[in-house]
């Protein structure tokens, strides 16, 4: 362990010491957590941080988990994963004031106003519409797959503000009060038979210039660091290794070896898969590290596509490790869940095994990744792309 | 902390870099494969000399550097970039590690300070692991037949495992030019890295540690983890090879690597090194900080490093076509160096097997 990380493990224990699990609320341990900055420590002094060096991130969250802290991460996934770095990178010192530290605590759940019907891995061409008015915007579109906009308090809105630029020019990002008359939240029910996402209909609704996050026409810029945060954090959180799925197929395979059912070849498959998900979760350690130091490489979009490419075949081998119980499934009763647990490890195989089939969509499709890879990080040429300088206004859409 | 190389060997890894494509470049590369020796005395002194790479295992009692395994996985790396032929496998990833291991420290200090001065060594052995070697020691003198040693005709320091009067596995030395002892080039899938076979007809022997079959089975896992960092340099080098062509042949009227198809392919070759890296550089990482993680270190990652190797090195040839698949183009070198290095410290199912049972997977 080096010195940083030592002294990254002793100061989130000396506040253990001061401040210990039980006697006040969650909420409360975890306002003081983020005064003394030891929430995201490398953002700066004032704002949940210390400024020290994202490396040492893990070894903060391993002492508050392992002293019986709540594990936020899965409640307010948009809220830690994407709002509170974003706000960060671009927000006012007031937008940082009103928005870290109610994130941090739980008290705010976050949801992500980005995809639309007619735009989805073609996110630029969204056609949700802002429009200025006296002292702020007048907004009105439709939002899909919103995770979790059911609880939430504020949104990360992209909206269209000039459709007479090309598409990426005419974007600008808002921080939308989800209470805002003219917000509309409605659930969409999806495969598992639960409703995690939702469509969000927005009818006229005003956003203060306040809620502007970085530069009216800048959105995309803003959104980028939303994204690349996204695919970090849709990467997978950096636990431990052998746990999560891979944890639940050698408990299966654990399973069907007692009952006679798998040989060395079920072995030989399980750790072929368990060898992909670690180098994915290693790769996702590294991505992790290199956004937070503020240069993000191309691990980010490796590790998202990579824990995509392995969790689906993880759950889909589980589902033949199980025999004749993959014929049943739990429910398929209607649900809205307040958390969002992308990568599975619900207990339940069958479930995980479905709701996998979405981790190669969210967050940008495995082929949409593969393309970045391709052309942002190889330098490959770009394919044809006429849309690119054309005033949104004159794009074809469907 | 980050598991991935510091700055020090980012730094070494520069200087290495523009050594080998100074001395060790594609047309230094195929002259070398048409002499009988499998290496360049001279690129391999000044390396030592120049850059210290002999001596990266020796600790700095001994004039080494002891410059721990990330640093040394950076080196191998870089080397299986430039397809360099070199016994760095043979001396530093097997036969180093293997006195290490094995040897007390005195008996272990003139072979280490040899070996950091130049000196090419190897380690042979009959069997899967060194501990089940079926090479006999009787009294002092070694019979039967090692049937793949590498670098086995250049090695200058020859160290065996061979079983003690029918007892445990002890490590020995002999003398290359001892009586009984014959060295046969063998024709190599991957000409790059040369093997013997040596037969031991009686041949005299000093003993250098006995009772040292786990200590030499542990030497082999840190070779195969160094060999990992190796195979890691060869795909990362197909990758570029790839993206290279990719960018410049045009067909259809526009560069082939704008197309999806092209495109995503490679990408997955991206995804194949990156994800091959981590895992390489978290093992030695791992068994730098603690040397009994070397086992399962080394069975993890071998099968997904050995097939990603593999698979980079195929997909470079279907990439550039038919100018892929000719003698001229080294894309051929590097599938053979990756089909070789696949198959050479076990096969990539074997080393899972190995992974699931130290796992407790497969109980």
């Amino acid at each position: 362990m080096s010195r940083a990380t030592e002294a990254a493990t002793e100061a989130a224990e000396a506040f253990l010491g001061e401040h210990p699990v039980g006697p006040t609320s969650d909420q409360e341990q975890r306002g003081a957590r983020f005064d003394a900055g030891l929430a995201i420590v490398h953002f700066d002094t004032g704002s949940g941080g210390r400024g020290w060096d994202a490396g040492e991130q893990p070894a903060v969250d391993e002492v508050f988990l392992r002293a019986g802290c709540p594990d936020w991460s899965a409640r307010n996934v948009i809220g830690l994963g994407m709002a509170a770095p974003t706000i960060h990178a671009h927000g006012t010192e007031q937008q940082r004031r009103r928005h870290l530290r109610p994130l941090f605590t739980g008290e705010d759940i976050w949801c992500q106003l980005f995809s639309e019907p007619g735009a989805g891995s073609d996110l630029a061409a969204l056609a949700t519409r802002a429009v200025r008015v006296e002292g702020g915007w007048r907004v009105s579109g439709q939002k899909v797959w919103t995770t979790l906009a059911h609880v939430a308090r504020w949104g990360l809105l992209l909206a269209r503000t000039d459709p007479e630029q090309p598409k990426h020019r005419g974007l600008t990002y808002f921080v939308l009060d989800m209470r805002s008359a003219g917000v509309d939240v409605r659930p969409l029910r999806q495969l598992t038979g639960e409703a995690e996402f939702n469509e969000v209909y927005l009818d006229d609704v005003f956003v203060p210039d306040d809620a502007v996050l970085g530069e009216v026409g800048g959105g995309w810029q803003v959104a980028m660091t939303t994204l690349m945060n996204e695919r970090v954090s849709l990467g997978g959180r950096p636990a431990e290794r052998g746990s999560g799925a891979v944890g639940q197929l050698v408990a299966v395979l654990r399973q069907a070896r007692a009952a006679g059912r798998a040989g060395d070849a079920e072995l030989d498959r399980v750790m072929r898969l368990w060898a992909r998900a670690e180098a994915a979760r290693l790769t996702n350690i590294r991505a992790g590290e290199q956004l937070r130091r503020g240069t993000p490489g191309p691990e980010g979009s490796i590790a998202k596509l990579q824990m995509a490419e392995s969790n689906n075949p993880v759950y889909d081998h589980s589902m033949e490790l199980l025999g004749t119980q993959a014929l049943l499934y739990r429910d398929y009763t209607e649900t809205r869940p307040d958390f969002a647990a992308v990568h599975g490890g619900s207990g339940d195989v069958r479930y995980d095994y479905l709701r996998s089939l979405a981790n190669s969509i969210e967050g940008g499709t495995s082929e949409v990744l593969r393309t970045v890879l391709g052309e942002r990080v190889l330098g490959l040429p770009p394919e044809p792309r006429p849309d690119k300088d054309t005033p949104w206004a004159s794009l074809r859409r469907s | 902390m980050s598991f991935m190389p510091g700055a020090d060997a980012e730094e070494l890894r520069t200087h290495l870099r523009k050594f080998l494509d100074q001395h060790a470049d594609r047309t230094r590369l195929r002259q070398q494969l048409d002499r009988d020796s499998g290496y360049d005395p001279n690129l391999w002194r000044r390396a030592a000399d120049e850059l210290g790479l002999a001596g990266l295992a020796t600790p700095e009692r001994l004039g080494g550097s002891d410059a721990g395994l990330s640093t040394l996985g950076v080196v191998f790396e870089e080397l299986g970039r430039a397809l360099t032929c070199a016994p760095y496998l043979a001396t530093i990833g097997l036969a180093t590690s293997a006195v290490r291991a094995a040897c007390g420290a005195e008996v272990a200090a003139p072979m280490l300070a040899a070996i950091t001065s130049g000196t090419v060594a190897t380690l042979a052995w009959d069997g899967e692991w060194p501990s089940g070697s079926a090479l006999r020691l009787d009294g002092t003198a070694i019979t039967g037949i090692a049937p793949l040693v590498l670098d086995g005709n250049d090695a200058e320091l020859l160290l065996v495992a061979a079983r003690v009067d029918g007892g445990a596995v002890g490590l020995c030395r002999v003398e290359p030019n001892a009586a009984g002892l014959l060295r046969t080039p063998l024709v190599t899938l991957d000409t790059t890295r040369r093997m013997s076979r040596i037969d031991f007809d009686a041949v005299p022997a000093t003993m250098l540690a006995e009772d040292a079959g786990a200590d030499l089975d542990h030497a082999l896992d840190i070779a195969a983890l160094l060999l990992a960092a190796e195979q890691v340099g060869g795909a990362g080098r197909v990758l570029e090879m790839a993206v290279e062509y990719a960018q410049s042949r045009i067909q259809f009227g526009r560069p082939i690597g704008s197309f999806q198809a092209v495109k995503h392919r490679c990408a997955d070759m991206l995804v194949d090194v990156e994800l091959a890296r981590s895992l390489v550089f978290h093992a030695l990482h791992a068994a730098d900080a603690d040397p009994a993680a070397a086992a399962l270190e080394s069975a993890l990652v071998r099968g997904f490093v050995s097939d990603a190797y593999v698979a980079c090195a195929a997909a470079n040839i279907q990439i550039h076509g038919g100018i892929g698949f000719t003698w001229e183009h080294d894309a051929h070198l590097y599938l053979k160096r990756a089909k070789a290095a696949q198959a050479l410290f076990g096969s990539s199912t074997a080393a899972r097997l190995r992974a699931a049972a130290l796992l407790g997977v497969s109980t």
